[in-house]
């Protein structure tokens, strides 16, 4: 832990130079502005999340939106009894124990099966929320009334994508992210390396569902009401994937650099060419499998070198 | 641990079937601590099944596997390992996107004796250049040769720091000079007092390194005993050559 931090106590100090400039825009924005970062951070921090169990292990999940949409839940039944930051605690730890259900039971599962099964998962949790809702609770949607403002709430989405993406680096450079790769790579040779390769999965997935719980809950303090419908939209699921895949979800800052873009990209679309978003969305990721297979980051990186390479010829010569 | 000459492994009655093929029959045999150990026999004879058991990668149907003492049947693939027990794969197997360096410290990392990631990439680097791949030490697994990606096996089942290696048909595939270096890096194992299983075709090295050798046919130990004994033993040629040729 000493040893990282002695080796690169440059990048954290600009890191927190970055933090501490974000963390002052709202006091000198406008709320549109606000609103722009607010939804950055969110998929900054899910995109990552992604990345940092599906991107290393290889297991395709398609169910942010599962989690995401159990935050949201989470939050809007706990805002009732608790305050609001206990009640987004509760938000991650309802995520992560999900998680931690599902994962024991499906991670035996590989390639395409996965990937279906964890699309199936929000469909048939949103599901279950809608009878129980209708069933027991007899109504079909929540209110959530608080008075957190959206500065509060970008505040808190900043810190959450920072901690996310700081935390996923710290794990790659520890044991525990050589055994995520060492199970991406192969996994039977993981398992014949001493790794406890079920304990990795179920508590990496775990860990990286109560982000994207949280996320959920924290952008549920921008609703006033929601349903399941709204809670559980493939969308993110979706998005997420393209943003960490554009990034290059084999860096743990390459998610956030690819929802820069598709952000940016998603809210000028959406407002210019409403009803043409699913289709940019998928050209977006037909141009990412085609030509960035490893994302934006390994483009800077390999730019980066040859620019290098340009360099040191120069100084040769 | 074990003293020179005392039972390491001790197999009892392993029984393995897939659906109607018995591929391990009521095998038994002891492994003693310092030895090398050949587990030889035609292809399809069940020495990689066994292997595979022993690593608890299969689920024995009947049988006893002792290490040490202590039963291996119920662990998981990562306990054994953990117990010190290490193995390279008849399909070679590195870690395509790690560097050799990496794939190295990955024993290391969860072997027997789990140690920093600092700490490992440092004797990561001093097994690399026992196997001699240090000029290769930053390159990824994909791109070493099919050579090269077994010594980096060998070196990662050797930073776990085994008791016991399973050399799964790790001589295979080696030319004449490829393979003197082999013989000469098995040695040295077995000298620094690593307990060695090498299942083989090569009989050449069969020769010169394996103390006691069980052959294997059609699941069932058919010979046992010194390596000159077991070769020039009928049956053994029998089921390596069928019976005609062996009788002419």
């Amino acid at each position: 832990m000493l040893e990282l931090l002695q080796s690169h106590w440059r990048i954290g100090a600009l890191m927190a130079l970055g933090a501490f400039i974000l963390a002052l825009v709202p006091f000198y924005s406008s709320s549109y502005v606000i609103s722009i970062f607010i939804v950055l951070y969110a998929n900054i921090a899910l995109a990552t999340a992604w990345a940092f169990f599906s991107g290393t292990t290889r297991y395709i999940s398609l169910a942010t939106a599962a989690f995401f949409g159990v935050g949201i839940y989470a939050l809007a039944i706990f805002h009732v009894y608790v305050p609001v930051p206990l009640a987004l605690l509760a938000a991650a730890i309802v995520g992560f124990l999900v998680a931690l259900v599902v994962g024991l039971s499906t991670l035996r599962l590989r390639g395409v099966y996965f990937v279906v099964f964890t699309f199936g998962l929000t469909e048939l949790i949103h599901q279950v929320l809608n009878w129980w809702e209708i069933k027991i609770n007899k109504t079909v949607s929540r209110y959530i009334f608080t008075d957190v403002s959206n500065v509060s709430i970008y505040e808190t989405l900043l810190a959450v994508a920072l901690i996310t993406i700081v935390g996923s680096w710290f794990v790659s450079k520890i044991r525990l992210g050589f055994a995520l790769r060492a199970i991406g790579e192969d996994e039977t040779v993981a398992r014949h390396t001493g790794v406890n390769t079920t304990r990795v999965k179920v508590v990496c997935f775990a860990l990286s569902a109560s982000v994207m719980a949280l996320v959920g809950a924290v952008l549920a303090l921008r609703y006033s009401y929601i349903d399941a419908t709204i809670a559980f939209n493939n969308t993110w699921s979706f998005q997420v994937l393209i943003a960490a895949l554009l990034g290059g979800a084999g860096r743990a800052w390459g998610p956030a650099i690819g929802a820069i873009p598709l952000v940016l990209l998603s809210d000028f679309l959406a407002g210019t060419f409403p009803h043409h978003f699913g289709i940019a969305l998928g050209l977006c990721f037909v141009v990412i499998v085609y030509f960035l297979p490893g994302g934006l980051t390994r483009l800077l990186e390999r730019l980066y070198h040859a620019w290098w390479a340009e360099q040191t010829k120069v100084r040769t010569h | 641990m074990a003293g020179p000459g005392e039972i390491l492994l001790s197999i009892r009655g392993l029984r393995k079937a897939f659906g109607g093929l018995v591929a391990v029959r009521d095998l038994s045999f002891d492994i003693p601590q310092g030895r090398i150990f050949g587990l030889i026999g035609p292809n399809g004879s069940g020495k990689t099944t066994v292997l595979n058991l022993v690593t608890a990668e299969l689920t024995p149907d009947a049988g006893s596997i002792l290490f040490r003492g202590k039963e291996m049947i119920g662990l998981q693939s990562f306990q054994v390992c953990r117990s010190g027990i290490a193995r390279t794969f008849q399909l070679v197997r590195v870690l395509p996107h790690m560097t050799t360096r990496e794939n190295v410290m990955l024993g290391r990392l969860f072997g027997c004796d789990p140690t920093s990631p600092g700490q490992a990439a440092h004797e990561a680097d001093a097994l690399i250049e026992r196997v001699g791949l240090s000029r290769y030490a930053g390159m990824f697994g994909a791109q070493l040769t099919y050579i090269d990606q077994k010594r980096v096996e060998l070196a990662r089942a050797l930073a776990m720091r085994p008791q016991l290696l399973l050399l799964d048909e790790w001589l295979a595939g080696l030319n004449p000079t490829e393979l003197k270096i082999g013989i000469g890096l098995i040695r040295q194992i077995q000298a620094q007092g690593i307990t060695i299983v090498m299942v083989e075709h090569v009989m050449e090295a069969i020769r010169a390194l394996c103390d006691h050798v069980v052959v294997m046919n059609a699941g069932e130990k058919i010979a046992e005993g010194s390596s000159e004994a077991v070769l020039s033993d009928a049956k053994v040629m029998d089921a390596y050559l069928g019976a005609d040729d062996a009788a002419a």
